[in-house]
C-alpha cells in the first residue's frame, strides 16, 4: 500500500515537471494561431482558441525577412559544421594514428585549452575580425566558430580504439593514409562523427553572441539575432501572435532533428554536451 | 621517417591554424589589452601600462551590479537545479511505464533556441496595460496582487531569470544523473533489501556515494555555466541589460566591447579576466571539497 502511494506521488511529480517543460511550447503554438484582434481583446489570456488562423505565419514571413534569417542560419550552420568536421578529422587522425615528435606535447596543450572560456578570447577575435574587414561577412561569422578542441579530443579517443592491425594490413595492401582515414576510420567511428555533427548543428543554430558582435547588417542576421530584432522593432511592437509564429518557425527544425536522432543526441550530450 | 614526421604536422595544420589564430593568440592578447590604460580603439594607442583598467572596472557601478546579479543567480540556480534534477532522476529511475516518454519530454529545452523560447517566457510573465499575462492571472486567482515580472521590481525580475535558467539547464543535469543512477550496481540494492535496510538509509549509504562523482561534476559545470549567464537575460529583458538593471558579468564584457556603450576592449578584457579568476577560484574550491567528500570507485 505504502509503495502504491509512493508510486502515485512519483508519477504526479514527474507529470507536473512535464507540464512545466511543455507548457511554453503549448503556449507559443496556441498564441501563434490566435488572431491578432482576438489576442489583444483578451485581458485574461485564454487557454484555447476556437478560431485558429494561420495569418500570423504569413505575417511572420512577409513583414520581417524571416526566410532570409533562416537561409543565413542554414548557410552558417552547414559551412561551419563541414569545416569543423574536416579540421577535427584530420587532427584526430594525426593524434591517434601518426607518429611524430612533439605530438604528445601538442595534445597536452590542446587539452589545457579546453578549459579556456569563450568570453576570454571573444574580445580579441572581435578586434581581429574587425581589423581584417570581415565584419558583416559570412567569413567573419564562420571562421572563429570552427575551432572545437573538445571534439578533436572526443574523436581522437574513438580513433585510438581502432586496432593497429587494420592500419598495417592496409599499408601492406598499399592503401594511402588519406584513403585509410576516409574508407576505414571514419566509417568505423561513424556514431561519434554523427554525434559531433549534431551537437555542432545545435550549437550553430542557437548561436547568438558572436553573430551579434560581428553583424549589424540585418541582411546577415541569424535566427537568434532575427528574433531579437523582431522583439525590439518587428511587427509594430505588440503583435505577439506574429512574434510567436516566428518563434514556432525557429523552434521546429531543431525539435524535428531531435525527434529523429533522439538516441544519438542524448548519448552525445551525456558524453560531451554542456549547456548551463 | 622524415616524410612521416612532416605528414603528422600537415594533418594537424588546419587545426593548429584555427586554434592559433582564434584561441591561443587571443589568450595572450587579452592580457595585454587589460594592461593598456586609456586604449583608444580608433587610434589604437594607449596612454600607459598598469592595473588602471581593473580598478576602473571594480569601481564601475554597472560592473558591481552585474557582479551582484551574477552571484545571486549562481547561488540560487546551482543548488535548485541540481536538487531538482536529482529528485526527477530518482523519480525516473523508480518507474518503468512512460519512462522513455518523460525522458524525451524533459530533454526538449536542450534543443530549443534560448532567445526564441525566452520570448515565450517573457510573454507569460509580462504585464501590459491591456493584458495582465498568464502568470499574473494565476496569481490573482490566489488573491495576491499582480507584479510585472519583466519591467517591475528587481526581485521579480530575478525570479523570472532564475526560473528560466533552471528550465534551460535541467535537461543536461537530468540526463547525466539518470545515467549515473542506472550505472549503480544492482547487487548493492539486492544486498540492502536482504538486510531490510530502510529506503532513506539506502539512499544515503549506497545511492548518494555511488553517484557523487557525477553530482560533483554537475555542480562544477553548473557553477561555470551560471557564472557565464548572458543570453537568457537578453531573451527576457532585451539587449539593454544595464537599463533593466539585470546585467551579468558576461553582459558587461560585451557591452564594453560593442554597442552603444562599447568601444572599450581594455575594460572588457579586464572584466573578462576578473570573471575567469572568479570561476577558476570557485572550481578549485569545488575540486578541493570534492576530493574529501566524493567517493571514487
Amino acid at each position: 500500500m505504502a509503495k502504491k502511494i509512493t508510486n502515485a506521488v512519483t508519477y504526479v511529480f514527474l507529470a507536473l515537471w512535464g507540464v512545466v517543460v511543455l507548457f511554453p511550447f503549448y503556449w507559443m503554438i496556441l498564441t501563434s494561431v490566435k488572431g491578432y484582434g482576438a489576442y489583444t481583446s483578451e485581458v485574461t489570456p485564454s487557454f484555447f482558441t476556437l478560431s485558429p488562423t494561420l495569418d500570423n505565419y504569413r505575417e511572420a514571413f512577409t513583414a520581417v525577412p524571416l526566410a532570409k534569417y533562416f537561409l543565413n542560419t542554414l548557410i552558417f550552420t552547414v559551412v561551419t559544421t563541414a569545416l569543423m568536421l574536416a579540421v577535427i578529422i584530420f587532427a584526430a587522425f594525426a593524434f591517434s594514428r601518426l607518429e611524430f615528435r612533439g605530438r604528445d606535447a601538442v595534445f597536452t596543450l590542446f587539452l589545457a585549452l579546453m578549459m579556456i572560456p569563450n568570453e576570454l578570447v571573444v574580445i580579441t577575435n572581435f578586434v581581429t575580425v574587425t581589423n581584417a574587414g570581415l565584419r558583416n561577412t559570412f567569413a567573419g561569422l564562420i571562421l572563429p566558430s570552427v575551432t572545437s578542441v573538445f571534439y578533436i579530443y572526443l574523436l581522437k579517443e574513438n580513433f585510438a580504439q581502432i586496432p593497429d592491425e587494420l592500419y598495417r594490413a592496409a599499408k601492406v595492401d598499399g592503401t594511402s593514409d588519406l584513403k585509410y582515414l576516409f574508407k576505414v576510420m571514419v566509417p568505423i567511428c561513424r556514431p561519434t562523427v554523427v554525434t559531433v555533427t549534431i551537437l555542432k548543428v545545435i550549437e550553430c543554430w542557437n548561436s547568438y553572441v558572436w553573430p551579434r558582435l560581428i553583424t549589424d547588417d540585418p541582411d546577415l542576421y541569424l535566427v537568434s539575432n532575427g528574433i531579437q530584432e523582431i522583439r525590439q522593432n518587428g511587427f509594430g511592437r505588440e503583435n505577439v501572435p506574429a512574434m510567436m509564429a516566428a518563434v514556432v518557425a525557429i523552434s521546429v527544425p531543431l525539435v524535428i532533428l531531435f525527434l529523429i536522432f533522439r538516441r544519438q543526441i542524448m548519448a552525445g550530450v551525456s558524453r560531451g554536451g554542456t549547456k548551463g | 621517417m622524415k616524410i612521416k614526421r612532416f605528414k603528422g604536422w600537415l594533418y594537424l595544420l588546419p587545426a593548429l591554424a584555427f586554434i592559433g589564430v582564434f584561441l591561443v593568440y587571443p589568450l595572450v592578447d587579452v592580457v595585454i589589452y587589460s594592461a593598456e590604460e586609456g586604449y583608444n580603439f580608433a587610434t589604437q594607442q594607449s596612454t600607459g601600462t598598469g592595473l588602471g583598467n581593473f580598478s576602473f572596472v571594480l569601481r564601475d557601478p554597472y560592473f558591481l551590479s552585474a557582479l551582484k546579479n551574477t552571484f545571486v543567480l549562481v547561488i540560487i540556480t546551482v543548488p535548485v537545479s541540481t536538487g531538482l534534477a536529482l529528485l526527477i532522476s530518482l523519480g525516473l529511475s523508480s518507474i518503468k511505464k512512460l519512462r522513455e516518454l518523460f525522458q524525451t519530454v524533459y530533454f526538449l529545452p536542450y534543443v530549443t533556441n534560448t532567445l526564441a523560447v525566452g520570448l515565450v517566457f517573457m510573454i507569460l510573465f509580462k504585464k501590459t496595460p491591456y493584458s495582465e499575462g498568464l502568470v499574473n492571472a494565476l496569481i490573482k486567482i490566489f488573491g495576491a496582487p499582480s507584479v510585472d515580472f519583466i519591467d517591475g521590481p528587481w526581485a521579480a525580475k530575478m525570479f523570472v531569470l532564475c526560473f528560466y535558467t533552471v528550465w534551460v539547464v535541467l535537461p543536461f543535469k537530468i540526463l547525466v544523473l539518470t545515467s549515473a543512477l542506472a550505472s549503480v550496481k544492482k547487487e548493492y540494492y539486492d544486498a540492502a533489501a536482504l538486510d531490510g535496510t530502510p529506503r532513506g538509509r539506502i539512499f544515503r549509504k549506497i545511492t548518494l556515494p555511488m553517484i557523487s562523482p557525477m553530482l560533483f561534476y554537475l555542480v562544477i559545470t553548473g557553477f561555470i555555466g551560471a557564472f557565464k549567464a548572458y543570453s537568457d537575460a537578453v531573451a527576457l529583458f532585451g539587449t539593454d541589460l544595464n537599463a533593466a538593471g539585470m546585467n551579468t558579468i558576461v553582459g558587461y564584457v560585451y557591452d564594453m566591447l560593442y554597442g552603444d556603450s562599447g568601444g572599450y576592449p581594455s575594460y572588457a578584457s579586464a572584466a573578462a579576466i576578473i570573471l575567469f579568476v572568479i570561476v577558476l577560484t570557485i572550481t578549485c574550491v569545488n575540486l578541493y571539497v570534492s576530493r574529501r567528500r566524493v567517493f571514487y570507485d
